[in-house]
């Protein structure tokens, strides 16, 4: 029997690899020679961001370039996210087991115990945000990682989640933003210029929107493909 | 010249074992195994986003790095298997008992 998990064939020092080799090399030596004669005195972008820092309504540097001094950024990468699920679920439908399996009491305790603590922790993470090392995306990630644990335990709900239910949750965070950002328009003249005084506040319910769709991606991401229940009246295979 | 000149024995274990694991996963002929290799690389990357003073980054880097990215590969190496072996998840229970042969097989053949 063939092994698909093996490659075919033996990869050798071929010329083609030589000639990445080489590239990869002479790549390096120059980006360590760019770093070394760097300047580090002149031009510190961190002076900046803590000059404004009372003006971003939160205390973590971070998270303050990130949602309020370069927020248009974090934007276009949310905006990526839901194109990533458009993609997947464009592609093919999600291949969950005709039968549904019931797994081991160990598991079923494990994902019981594990899934309410993972939920808490991507909040107090997103909450956390605002001070310290957290925010939206590694609130998302961890959220995201409680979703691929009920995903794996193949709990028999889980694929009669309504697609409706899913694609709310996908577009809270970029609608949330979105809004937030034109808001800002009409109220303040400028694209993502939070009111004096709400940037605190707003930032926390941006994040929160999109930690909650972010999470939702990297499951939907991981199911591979659109819900049973997904355009349904489209064509059909 | 530069701001983190001190290069501590951790920093260079840690440097050269993130470089040989990137080269043995690169190089690996089993993908199954090239998958266990990237995790590690992840967490390992994560701990060096923190000896550069990056919490923020290895909190994102160990959790959809290793985290999420890991368990996508994985998942694929599994469809890729199953669309080989032209098997459409017909039943659940033929699955299995195909992948535990595939296991038994892999064990054999080293």
């Amino acid at each position: 029997m063939r092994r698909y998990s093996t490659h075919n064939k033996r990869k050798r020092l071929n010329p083609v690899l030589l000639l990445v080799l080489l590239l990869t090399a002479s790549l390096t030596i120059l980006l360590g020679r760019a770093i070394l004669t760097t300047d580090y005195q002149t031009e510190r972008l961190g002076d900046d961001v803590a000059q404004f820092q009372k003006l971003s309504g939160v205390e973590s540097p971070v998270t303050a370039v990130l949602l309020n001094f370069r927020g248009y950024d974090t934007l276009l990468e949310v905006m990526v996210l839901l194109m990533a699920v458009v993609g997947v679920w464009s592609l093919t439908q999600a291949p969950f087991p005709g039968k549904p399996i019931e797994p081991g009491p160990v598991q079923l305790a494990v994902v019981r115990l594990l899934t309410p603590l993972m939920v808490l922790f991507a909040f107090y993470l997103v909450w956390k945000g605002s001070s310290l090392a957290g925010g939206a995306f590694q609130g998302g990630a961890v959220l995201g990682g409680a979703c691929v644990l009920m995903l794996v335990s193949e709990l028999p709900w889980i694929k009669n989640i309504p697609s409706r239910h899913l694609r709310i949750g996908l577009l809270a965070g970029p609608f949330v933003f979105l809004g937030t950002a034109i808001l800002c328009l009409i109220l303040e003249g400028t694209f993502l210029a939070y009111p004096q005084g709400w940037a605190g506040s707003l930032l926390l319910l941006i994040e929160t929107a999109c930690a909650v769709s972010i999470g939702l991606t990297l499951a939907c991401l991981f199911a591979g493909g659109r819900p049973k229940d997904d355009l349904s009246r489209g064509r059909k295979r | 010249m530069m701001p983190y000149s001190i290069l501590t024995a951790f920093d260079i274990v840690l440097i050269s074992t993130l470089l040989w694991l990137a080269w043995k996963m690169l190089r690996s002929e089993d993908l199954f195994k090239a998958v266990v290799l990237f995790i590690s690389f992840g967490l390992l990357m994560a701990l060096a986003w923190v000896r550069m003073r990056a919490p923020d980054v290895a909190l994102a880097e160990a959790a959809i790095g290793a985290g999420l990215t890991g368990p996508l590969f994985l998942s694929a190496l599994r469809r890729m298997e199953r669309l080989h072996k032209d098997e459409r998840r017909v039943n659940i229970d033929e699955e299995r008992k195909s992948e535990t042969i595939f296991h038994t097989q892999q064990k054999e053949t080293p």
